[in-house]
């Protein structure tokens, strides 16, 4: 099926959560509302004519003074049997940086949304184990986003596991052979 | 063969800075030289790397530049090796980890830095990224490069040998 079509019948199905269409190069992204987000899924997973068996990626997006709702969480779909592809967008506005969880429908979704907490911050209800997955335990922030400095809050907020390699570093030198 | 038999095979021959060799068996050198001609010819690194300078560092072992001949070894336990090679950027999560293997090793110890992210951060000047191994751990040859190659590897562990051979009694505690 051609990228437009897969639009149109989302567009038919759910009209009211149907934000927009953007075509390029041959390949669609609809925006939706983030609210019946898992029903579009499942409508996607489940239709035979659609059949979308396969989460190619999840990923979040930062438009920090960009757009009106500050994040948005990108799906890219693959249908293995009937091969096209279609990508979904859902907003989420900062406030409430949360979304509804898809991993019921696809498996693999799950370190992809942890990846997204990580980084972005954005929570995902009813996932089933949300914790960091690439930043250690303990880090404070989201590092991806835009208002994130890149060089790291500083020397006085430095991750507290870092000072400690620092001080242990600092102590052993007293046990150290010199010359 | 080996038996002095005649004062006449008592001459000294000096056969390098500091060592003599009496005919026909019999060398006359310091302890530190002797030790350390025994440790520097057979340095074993620990086996570890962290990014594309560990790519690298296999290719140093294998065959083609095979550092078996100088002796190297790469160990798979701190407990066995002399040195370890930091390949790669290090993170500030990695740094626990790479500064934990350094601790296990047994004293004398050397590290050397593998590579621009090894010795200040490199290009990944970030929250992240530990600017230069050397904030936490003592370095004793830094290698220059992206990753460095083969060559300058093979440079860095004769620095290092250098380093050894030049140093007095760094072999024992006991002093």
């Amino acid at each position: 099926m051609e990228p437009a079509e897969i639009a149109e019948k989302i567009k038919e199905q759910f009209p009211d959560e149907f934000l927009e269409v953007r075509e390029f190069r041959g390949q669609a992204a609809v925006t939706v509302k983030k609210g019946r987000l898992v029903d579009i899924c499942r409508y996607l997973h489940d239709e035979p004519s659609l059949f979308f068996d396969f989460l190619v990626d999840l990923c979040g997006v930062d438009y920090l003074g960009k757009k009106e709702n500050r994040f948005v969480v990108l799906y890219n779909l693959y249908s293995v049997r009937h091969r096209h592809r279609i990508l979904v967008k859902a907003e989420v506005p900062e406030a409430s940086p949360s979304i509804d969880t898809v991993v019921p429908i696809w498996a693999g979704a799950n370190w992809h949304e942890r990846e997204c907490f990580d980084l972005f911050g954005i929570t995902f209800n009813g996932h089933p184990d949300l914790r960091r997955i690439l930043l250690p335990e303990g880090w404070e922030g989201h590092p991806l986003r835009k208002d994130y400095p890149v060089k790291g809050p500083g020397p006085d907020q430095e991750w507290k596991g870092f000072t400690e390699v620092l001080a242990r570093a600092q102590r052993y030198k007293e046990f150290e052979w010199d010359e | 063969m080996g038996l002095i038999t005649s004062p006449a095979s008592l001459t000294l021959v000096e056969a390098d800075d500091g060592t003599k060799i009496m005919n026909p068996n019999i060398v006359i050198t310091s302890f530190d030289k002797i030790i350390n001609w025994a440790r520097v010819s057979s340095l074993w690194p620990m086996t570890f790397g962290l990014a594309c300078c560990a790519i690298e560092m296999m290719a140093v072992y294998a065959s083609h530049n095979d550092l078996d001949r100088m002796g190297i070894i790469p160990r798979g336990s701190p407990r066995q090796s002399d040195f370890m090679f930091v390949a790669g950027t290090v993170t500030k999560k990695m740094s626990e980890v790479v500064r934990r293997v350094y601790d296990q090793m047994p004293e004398p110890r050397y590290v050397i830095s593998v590579g621009s992210c090894a010795n200040s951060g490199g290009i990944f000047n970030s929250y992240s990224t530990v600017q230069g191994c050397d904030t936490f751990l003592p370095i004793d040859v830094y290698i220059p490069g992206c990753p460095p190659r083969p060559e300058a590897f093979i440079d860095g562990i004769i620095k290092l040998q250098e380093k050894m051979r030049a140093e007095h009694f760094h072999w024992s505690r006991w002093r």
